[in-house]
């Protein structure tokens, strides 16, 4: 299996700036802490919340370290682990395993060189397998950093829709 | 030919979804000024008058429930709008949210006055996250105008709309785990009671509802000619929305009449089958839902309707599966969303998920004994008596429906 280099992600002056700002949009609300953590996620190129970012955050808001925690292993769209940088979530979900699927998942496999679960060598790109995200209406569909990609029914599609990743 | 009837819809693509303005000039808030003028008990009268029920899935009688909260004493209460829309093949609160967020901010808003609450807060699943703008953007216009904050439109009615964001969990839809999820913490369903409506969000007295349940009270309060009572048959009075998926030409979610029959709605609306192919089942309501085969098109879409025919119109979705799917194959594939949604908190649901995997699994691979389909009879009829909540309650209603109907699926030996 090939894995993403995984440097660790440090508290630099920019990541503090950035979560500054984050919070700052959320009106410092710890109710507010999936949101919160959501957009840190999106700050960070490997799509998680990195520790460091994690006890700065629990001191700013403030929360408890084990509530952002319980958070971060709970909810799906939340990691604490690093991703890819382009995440390609593909639907499990009924509608979409009834729209073939499957023939959508094995032309990612094939193209990218890896299967479900595992990351480009060059950090780009995770296969993930999830469930409904709402766009049964355009089954077989997947979703990437938030923006659906619905109707994939041939292979030129997927070419072309890595292609304007890379 | 079966139509569509725009009654909750009557606003898609009618105004800029980006500006109150363009709202407003299609008649945007008049209900709202017209609520104002009302008491709540009558509010909630005239939601139950034409016997809406929560569009959520549960079915709970609305006005019954507004006028339950507004008795419920409190000096700050809330009401929360569920826009967590996790059951699969369900995209109708997605489509409401989009073409007419004015509109369920209009909802909430009168909801906050009928029961007398302060703050409204939207719980908007994290794969929505793409109409978070429009909808921060629809907030942010109607406090500039007056709409939201103190003294609205003159009034002593102070009300505040908050968007709070999911992360990607189903069991987030039910009520306390909801709830949770708003206060920034897991969102594990705790048992009950205390009640939502006593003790919910932040401890205060809380009123959930659907996104399309707010989104009929406008239209529902200036409808003076009684068009909405017009439509429907039976029991159940006027319009729901449906979304329609799987192996259909023209998925997509229309507004249809109750009393439309299923026909209708899968051939007429949603085109039909893909050619050549015959029905192999139809679910209703999501994952959480039960099934039936081709015996029930002729049923007409209500309450009473489909509950005779064994089903339940649960979240509005209609799934349409061909010939091509087994029935096996469909239920591995509802097993395993459920196995991963389970929060894993009480034992039932979260071993009784686990073990139906495991047995549909041996099942396709023709090892299954009558033992084991006798077990996950068992273990199914279990988790619906006593899982602590709703998820775990109704994870087996599609295992629990196909037994019933396809019982050559679970024949010893059998992988059809
Ligand atoms: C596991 C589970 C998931 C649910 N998901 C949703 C959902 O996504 N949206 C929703 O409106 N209701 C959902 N519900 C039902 C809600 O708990 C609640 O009954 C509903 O929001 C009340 O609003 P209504 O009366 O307007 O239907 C779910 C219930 C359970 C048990
Ligand atoms: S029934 Fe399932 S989802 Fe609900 S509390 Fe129990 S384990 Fe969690
Ligand atoms: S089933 Fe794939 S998006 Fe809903």
């Amino acid at each position: 299996m090939q894995t993403a280099p995984t440097p660790t992600v440090t508290l630099t002056k920019e990541l503090t700036a950035k979560i500054d700002q984050v919070l700052k949009s959320h009106k410092q609300d710890p109710t507010q802490l999936l949101g919160i953590l959501l957009d840190v996620q999106d700050c960070i190129e490997q799509n998680y919340v990195p520790e460091a970012a994690a006890f700065y955050i629990a001191e700013k808001l403030p929360v408890k370290l084990s509530v952002i925690y319980d958070c971060l292993t709970f909810y799906s769209s939340l990691s604490d682990q690093p991703r890819a940088k382009y995440p390609i979530q593909l639907c499990n979900s009924i509608v979409c395993h009834v729209n073939d699927a499957a023939s959508v998942a094995a032309a990612f496999q094939e193209i990218l060189g890896i299967e479900i679960g595992e990351t480009t060598y060059d950090g780009k790109f995770t296969l993930e397998s999830v469930p409904c995200f709402g766009a049964c209406d355009q089954a077989p569909a997947v979703r990437i950093k938030g923006k659906i990609y619905g109707h994939l029914n041939t292979r030129e599609k997927i070419q072309q829709l890595i292609a304007q990743l890379i | 030919m079966k139509h569509e009837v725009p009654f909750i819809t009557r606003n898609f693509g009618q105004y800029d979804t980006n500006s109150i303005d363009s709202y407003i000039n299609i008649g945007g808030f008049s209900a709202l000024k017209k609520a104002l003028t009302m008491e709540g008990e009558d509010i909630a009268a005239r939601i139950a008058a034409v016997k809406v029920k929560g569009r959520g899935g549960a079915a709970y009688d609305m006005g019954r429930k507004w006028s339950q909260a507004r008795a419920v004493k409190g000096e700050h209460k809330v009401v929360v709008c569920n826009a967590d829309e996790g059951e699969p093949c369900t995209f109708k609160d997605r489509e409401l949210i989009a073409q007419d967020p004015f509109n369920l901010l209009e909802g909430m808003l009168i909801g906050g006055w009928t029961v007398q609450a302060q703050d409204g807060y939207i719980y908007m699943r994290e794969e929505y996250r793409h109409l978070r703008p429009l909808l921060l953007n629809a907030i942010q216009q109607a406090e500039q105008k007056g709409f939201l904050g103190k003294n609205i439109l003159g009034t002593d009615f102070e009300f505040h709309i908050h968007l709070y964001s999911g992360a990607g969990a189903y069991v987030c839809g039910e009520g306390t785990a909801l709830i949770h999820s708003i206060e920034g913490k897991a969102g594990r369903p705790r048992m009950k009671p205390p009640f939502i409506k006593v003790s919910g969000l932040f401890s205060l007295p809380t009123c959930v509802n659907n996104v399309e349940s707010f989104s009929i009270v406008p239209h529902l309060l200036l409808d003076e000619q009684g068009e909405y009572a017009g439509y429907g048959s039976g029991e159940s009075i006027g319009t729901k929305l449906v979304s329609v998926g799987g192996n259909v030409v023209r998925p997509g979610v229309f507004e249809i009449s109750f009393g439309t029959s299923v026909r209708d709605i899968i051939y007429d609306l949603a085109g039909g089958l893909p050619p050549g192919r015959s029905l192999r089942l139809i679910q209703f309501g999501g994952a959480s839902g039960k099934i039936s085969d081709a015996r029930i098109l002729d049923t007409p879409y209500g309450y009473d309707e489909l509950k005779a025919a064994g089903v339940s119109v649960g979240s509005g979705a209609i799934l349409v599966l061909d010939d091509r799917t087994s029935v096996l194959d469909f239920l591995r594939t509802t097993q395993a969303f459920f196995c991963h949604e389970s929060c894993g908190q009480c034992t039932p649901c979260r071993e009784g998920n686990l073990h139906i995997r495991l047995f549909l699994d041996k099942l396709a691979r023709g090892e299954a004994t009558g033992a084991d389909i006798a077990a996950m009879k068992k273990i199914a009829n279990i988790m619906s008596i006593s899982s602590l909540c709703g998820l775990g309650e109704t994870a087996q209603s599609a295992l629990q429906s196909a037994m019933r109907i396809f019982p050559e699926t679970f024949a010893v030996g059998g992988t059809v």
